[in-house]
């Protein structure tokens, strides 16, 4: 059953990510975005990793996808324009599969079954983050804080 | 024999599986998430259609002129005229419109809502799914809300619609956060983000009398609050219906939309509602707990389903006696005075768990709560006579 359900959110997930990658109304290409990132979500479900999914549902479609739908809408004027291939984004874009291939055909661990492995608690990951990682979650914190005053600052009106 | 009814929607369930028995694993899962969707569904599409025809009822009642009451007794079978009616009409889209995600803007929203029902828990033993994120999975799939309504709001080509959207994405957003972070008290002192942990945690009473719902609690009090009126405006009801505003925009994101699809966003609003509303119960009210020790032996859900009825009826009550807010008061109480209470009641729950969770407690968390409340009253200046209005944009 896992099998199949591996399969299906496979070809839905990378479906999405080629209409993202091709479609030529910007907008629609945001909408199947988020259908690839639903299907990554998924995968973590798969795995067991149910605090990730979330993680990355919440963060991604609730926040990530409305911001770039956003901009699309606050920016393009004629977002149906083709501007053709982005040659650039090619350039980076081959070598960053290339690699992650090469990666994933280097990695033994995927054809070994492993041993019988306890799902992680969202207790565990709280315990984890809050007493192991604290300083590197605390520095996090601040950067985000700092950025968030930053853009305040930036679009502060100023005083006539 | 109290044990017996109040197990009895689970025995049913088990009864039914038994008669697969004998047949493959994955089939066994299958049929019994099937049950338990169909379960759902039937409750609360009969509560949805239930609950369009008495809250017509009771706001006729509360403005002092009967409801509708002519479709069957008492006016009861008004839903199914509605629904009729909804059915037949003309499904118009509009030429400049993008077809498919204007279709699929209603669907999303409503799958989203539905999802939302499924962590919430019942009964004794009746969650749909229980997964050990429960609550971190409601706020996750809810905040997919925002993109339907701008689906919506976008595919429909229209200026009212895209307006509707921004405010309802807007003001879902700046709501969302004290939404969120009145929820952190409930989950820091149980521990868990597992709603039905979090209903196990409210079972005790305190001298046998009064029950341990937070509600009881100073923070408890302060978040439900907050709570109940951040799941007032996530839900687009009454005195924050700004999106619609049929007064200005003439329906917001759903201007566009007729027939079976408007009414689809008509149930996905009413699901959502009920969706926030058992959570409040769920996370204050103390799910599916008895009131009273002597009360236990009245089955579980029907305890679940008379604190939600309480809920939804204030929902109906506010919107029989409220006006509409303005956006930007609605925008800065969010900001200004609903965010540092939603932080206040974080503070508070741990000064309370701190002091020994007792009277002590109580009243160590009771003043933090009052003290940030006045202080705010205060910086706020709430008393300040209201500044004329100023149009930049429009004279």
């Amino acid at each position: 059953m896992n099998g199949a359900a591996f399969i299906l959110i496979s070809v839905l997930m990378l479906a999405g990510a080629f209409a993202a990658a091709t479609l030529p109304n910007l907008m629609h290409a945001a909408f199947c975005f988020v259908l690839a990132l639903l299907g990554l979500a998924s995968f973590f479900f798969l795995l067991g990793a149910e605090f990730v999914g979330l993680a990355l549902v919440f963060i991604y479609i609730g926040a990530v996808a409305v911001l770039i739908v956003f901009t699309i809408l606050l920016t393009r004027r004629n977002s149906n324009e083709y501007h053709g291939i982005n040659w650039s984004g090619v350039l980076i874009a081959g070598p960053v599969f290339g690699g992650l291939t090469w990666a994933v055909l280097k990695t033994q661990s995927v054809s070994i079954v492993p041993p019988h492995i306890q799902a992680l608690t969202v207790k565990q990951i709280g315990q984890a983050l809050m007493i192991g990682y604290v300083w590197p979650l605390q520095c996090v914190g601040l950067l985000l804080t700092a950025a968030l005053i930053g853009a305040l600052v930036l679009v502060m009106e100023e005083k006539r | 024999m109290s044990s017996a009814l109040d197990q009895i929607f689970v025995n049913a369930k088990r009864w039914l599986l038994s008669w697969i028995a004998g047949a493959p694993d994955w089939m066994i899962q299958i049929t019994s998430s099937l049950i338990n969707i169909v379960a759902l569904l039937a409750v609360f599409l009969t509560l949805f259609a239930l609950m369009s025809v008495l809250e017509r009822k009771i706001l006729g009642r509360m403005q002092n002129r009967y409801g509708p009451n002519r479709v069957g007794p008492f006016g009861l079978f008004q839903p199914v005229a509605d629904g009729i009616k909804m059915l037949i009409k003309e499904d118009i889209v509009p030429a400049r419109a993008d077809k498919v995600v204007h279709f699929l803007a209603p669907v999303v929203l409503a799958a989203v809502a539905i999802l939302t029902l499924g962590v919430i828990p019942y009964g004794r033993n009746m969650t749909v799914f229980t997964i050990d994120g429960g609550i971190l999975f409601f706020f996750a799939v809810g905040s997919a809300t925002e993109l339907a309504v701008f689906m919506a709001g976008w595919a429909s080509n229209n200026k009212f619609s895209m307006l509707g959207a921004m405010r309802a994405i807007a003001q879902m957003f700046s709501y969302e956060l004290p939404l969120i972070i009145t929820v952190l008290p409930v989950v820091m002192i149980v521990g868990s983000l597992m709603p039905d942990s979090i209903v196990f945690a409210q079972g005790e009473y305190t001298l046998g009398i009064v029950p341990r719902w937070f509600v009881f609690t100073p923070w408890g009090a302060a978040a439900f609050i907050l709570f109940f009126v951040s799941g007032l405006v996530e839900s687009n009801r009454t005195p924050f219906d700004v999106p619609e505003g049929e007064s200005e925009i003439v329906a917001g994101h759903m201007t566009e939309y007729s027939g079976f699809k408007y009414a689809t966003f008509f149930m996905a609003e009413y699901l959502g509602m009920f969706a926030v509303s058992g959570l409040a119960v769920t996370l204050f009210l103390g799910g599916w707990h008895a009131p009273v020790r002597v009360l236990e032996f009245v089955p579980s859900y029907i305890w679940f389903f008379a604190k939600l009825s309480v809920l939804l009826f204030v929902y109906i009550w506010l919107r029989a006696t409220l006006p509409r807010t303005r956006v930007d008061q609605m925008m800065n109480v969010a900001w200004k005075f609903m965010l540092p209470m939603a932080f206040t009641c974080v503070i508070a729950a741990a000064v309370w768990h701190y002091a020994g969770r007792g009277m002590r407690g109580w009243l160590w968390s009771l003043f933090v709560i009052v003290f940030v409340y006045s202080a705010l009253s205060i910086l706020l200046d709430t008393r300040r006579k209201f500044a004329r209005r100023v149009y930049r944009f429009a004279e």
